[in-house]
């Protein structure tokens, strides 16, 4: 992946030696992370829907430059917590939260965060690929004219650089001014991944971005998740616990709204602590 | 292997299914065959109005002779005579020499029917159209060249020669007639306005005294020359020739000059105005009236119509009462047009008109500037009948959106007025336009509620012209369709204003769907822009 062309936010990578202290709570193992290498961090957060509870009471830290995954069976809450981290419940009415959700350090929620800049630090892809009806160039582009100020070349840069990244650049590089329309479901999820991309966040949110795509667009869209931790923290959701084993770093298992484990993927798929954890991956419960 | 299974068809019996489908299948032939009926009805009808019919000169069996276009023929009722007795109805014109244009003739009455070739047709000015022979034409004073009667044999003697004096002479006349008008229309009512403001410019009073003597000095030219004129049954008329509009030799014309003479008929129906209360001339400025209106409908519904749809859309709690507002919505589009005539009257012309009356132009009171009917407020009328529609058609447009393209915008941080305006509205301009297409039809057809805010029987000034400020949004304005009824049922002669009808009828649809193809050529290439919007 081509090195950013602007410059990066200098952050520190996790340390991996230090940070895995257990953190026994009634629910089970729950891995901790030193403040200085978590980037966003979740501390007691409730969430309803027109009073359905679809977070209980949940913290939880998401470790800088790694690919954390949520996985749970459907309806455990994985998306809703998702959704909550660029505060995407905002446009719904029915939804009341309590607790707190830190961005490198600084609360979310606080008045004097602006939620359209949020979302720009805070990107997201979701299930389905959205690409917006126009040309390709454009889709990518969108972010960056929000922003404004760019110099036509500065912009067609970023483009292509965010194209280069999304691993997708050399499929279109001919067809910019195509309709996103135009490009098969795999190529349209990597554009949005672009799209996001393009605006430099520097948290990918990824809302089952595989779901929708056959094996190989799948490979493809996992090899380019590996390939962003260099740069940015990522989290994923997913139903594929495969998926969260070949990809991510960490792994979070929710169940009926609640944290239930929290280690570094290769321990909790080989060696589960809880039976509920061990019910789910081996499929014993749906 | 069967016929179906070789040429890929379905067979021609579908199977299984019973007399549902016929049924249902009879319905759509009937619901076309209805539509192309109708159409073909006032195609014909309005478009042989145009057509230059032979003139037949008929003898009857009691020796009266006259000349006249068979129109139609119908079955004499039968205590009359014997079946199969028929009778015949002839436009024989004249109506200074007979006192009527119609002659019913019994077929078994006629003892001879012919076509000579020198028999004229002179629309004229007043009386209606004159049928019979061309004798000579008199040029200021000195006699010109005349046809014996002699030509009645036919050959091409047939007074060839006159006829050819007859159309240099009219031509000389059209052009001094057209200067006239321009002089009329164009020169002088600026000058007027001018001395209305300032009485005393001297110089705009010599002007425009120049203007009339020459206008004066045009109309006199143009009645130098006169044609003498003979019905078939000897009556002598001298016609001067200003008077004369058209004139044709029917029975003389080959094919392509009747197909020439047609165009020329059916171009002048549309640039011209109506003449003779609108049983005749041309439509010219209902056309405009009518596109004019119409757009300024849309321009005025569009805006009100997707902010509206957005905001019921887009920004209102989905909850009981926005339920409330979009079912009363819904209803207004049932509310009879009439209805809104009477609102449009009651608040835009007296209401809204009469204040900017009193504000601005009280000087002019109480002759009403804006506090009559008149353009703007016939099109805010029909903007408001057809909100409904465009809100609703909008409203299912957005509806169809996606979520995720909304939160797709919201994630890569545009608010929620960037999210609208650059991808919601844009995905949802097909709707729009589905809603103007509805609009637009709606609103070019409706008559009743013009009536009440603002059509005018005759306005031969277009709303628009080359004085400021162009658009003269207060002035009435013709319509189509207006035309139509007035044309129908104000004319003195029915028979003559039928044709009209027709091809104002016909005009009508026709600017209706050159107004529809517009939108839905507009929406095919949005659509075509973005590729298959099917898939979303």
């Amino acid at each position: 992946m081509p090195e950013l062309p602007l410059s990066p936010p200098s952050q520190q990578r996790p340390d991996a030696t230090r940070l895995e202290s257990d953190r026994s709570t009634a629910m089970g193992p729950i891995i901790d992370f030193a403040p200085d290498v978590s980037c966003l961090d979740v501390e007691r957060l409730s969430l309803s829907y027109d009073g359905k509870m679809a977070l209980r009471d949940l913290s939880l830290r998401v470790p800088r430059h790694r690919v954390t995954a949520f996985i749970g069976p459907s309806g455990c809450g994985k998306s809703t917590l998702l959704r909550a981290l660029n505060r995407l419940h905002d446009l719904n009415e029915a939804v009341s939260r309590q607790g707190s959700i830190r961005l490198e350090g600084q609360e979310i929620h606080a008045p004097e965060v602006a939620v359209d800049e949020l979302r720009r630090r805070v990107g997201m892809v979701f299930q389905a690929p959205n690409p917006f009806p126009m040309s390709i160039y454009e889709n990518v582009a969108f972010g960056l004219r929000l922003q404004g100020g760019l110099t036509r070349r500065r912009m067609s840069d970023i483009v292509e650089w965010a194209l280069e990244a999304a691993a997708l650049w050399s499929e279109v590089k001919d067809r910019l001014r195509a309709s996103a329309w135009s490009l098969s479901i795999g190529q349209q999820q990597r554009l949005v991944i672009a799209r996001t991309l393009a605006v430099r966040p520097e948290v990918l949110l990824l809302d089952e971005p595989a779901s929708a795509l056959d094996p190989i667009s799948t490979l493809k869209i996992e090899e380019l998740i590996r390939s962003l931790k260099s740069q940015l923290t990522v989290v994923l959701v997913t139903h594929n616990m495969q998926q969260a084993a070949r990809v991510s770093d960490y792994t979070a298992f929710l169940h009926d709204g609640e944290l239930v484990e929290y280690a570094p993927t290769a321990s909790l798929f080989t060696n589960p602590r809880l039976a509920r954890t061990e019910n789910y991956i081996t499929g014993r419960m749906a | 292997m069967s016929l179906a299974a070789v040429t890929g068809f379905r067979t021609w019996q579908p199977r299984g299914e019973g007399p549902w489908a016929w049924l249902a299948a009879g319905s759509v032939a009937l619901s076309l065959l209805l539509l192309a009926g109708l159409l073909t009805l006032i195609a014909v009808r309005g478009l042989g109005h145009f057509w230059p019919a032979s003139v037949s000169l008929v003898e009857l069996d009691d020796g009266q002779v006259f000349a006249g276009r068979a129109v139609r023929e119908l079955p004499l009722p039968a205590a009359d005579g014997a079946g199969g007795a028929r009778e015949r109805l002839y436009f024989t014109g004249n109506r200074d020499l007979d006192g009527h244009v119609w002659q019913w003739v019994a077929v078994a009455r006629i003892t001879a029917s012919e076509l000579p070739r020198e028999l004229v047709v002179l629309e004229r000015s007043r009386h209606g159209d004159f049928i019979g022979r061309l004798v000579e034409v008199v040029t200021a004073g000195q006699q010109g060249t005349s046809v014996g009667e002699g030509g009645r044999g036919g050959g091409d003697g047939g007074g060839t020669a006159t006829w050819t004096t007859l159309q240099e002479r009219l031509s000389a006349v059209d052009a001094l007639r057209a200067e006239r008008d321009e002089l009329q229309q164009r020169v002088i009512p600026p000058l007027v306005r001018r001395l209305e403001n300032d009485p005393g410019d001297r110089a705009t009073q010599r002007r425009l005294a120049e203007t009339n003597e020459r206008i004066r000095g045009l109309q006199e030219s143009m009645q130098t020359d006169a044609a003498v004129l003979e019905s078939v049954d000897g009556r002598r008329i001298v016609l001067t020739l200003d008077e004369v509009l058209r004139s044709w030799r029917p029975n003389a014309m080959s094919l392509p000059e009747k197909l020439g003479a047609w165009g020329r008929g059916v171009g002048r129906f549309l640039s011209e105005g109506p003449r003779a209360a609108n049983t005749a001339g041309g439509v010219w400025p209902a056309i405009f009236g009518t596109v004019l209106m119409v757009m300024l409908m849309s321009l005025l519904v569009a805006p009100f119509g997707v902010l509206a749809a957005v905001y019921l859309n887009e920004v209102a709690h989905q909850g009981r009462l926005t339920n409330w507002v979009r079912i009363a919505v819904r209803n207004l589009a049932g509310v009879p047009s009439i209805v809104y005539g009477v609102f449009g009257l009651g608040v835009f012309v007296y209401g809204i008109g009469g204040s900017i009356d009193e504000w601005f132009f009280s000087d002019e009171l109480p002759s009403p500037t804006f506090g009559t009917g008149g353009l703007l407020w016939a099109s805010l009328t029909l903007a408001l009948l057809t909100l409904p529609v465009v809100i609703v058609a909008t409203e299912e447009g957005l509806v169809r959106i996606p979520d995720h393209q909304r939160e797709g915008a919201l994630a890569l941080g545009a608010t929620r007025l960037e999210m609208l305006t650059r991808v919601v509205l844009p995905m949802a301009v097909p709707a729009m336009l589905t809603g103007m297409i509805l609009a637009v039809a709606r609103a070019a057809g409706e008559v009743a509620p013009l009536m009440l805010v603002g059509v005018a029987k005759l306005a031969p000034q277009v709303p628009m012209d080359g004085e400021f400020p162009f658009l003269h949004l207060e002035r009435k304005f013709m319509h189509l369709g207006y035309h139509v009824y007035d044309t129908a049922f104000h004319g003195d002669d029915i028979q003559a204003a039928m044709p009209v009808v027709y091809a104002t009828a016909l005009l009508l649809v026709l600017v209706v769907v050159v107004l529809n193809l517009t939108a839905i050529f507009l929406r095919h290439y949005v659509r075509a822009r973005h590729g298959a919007l099917s898939r979303h």
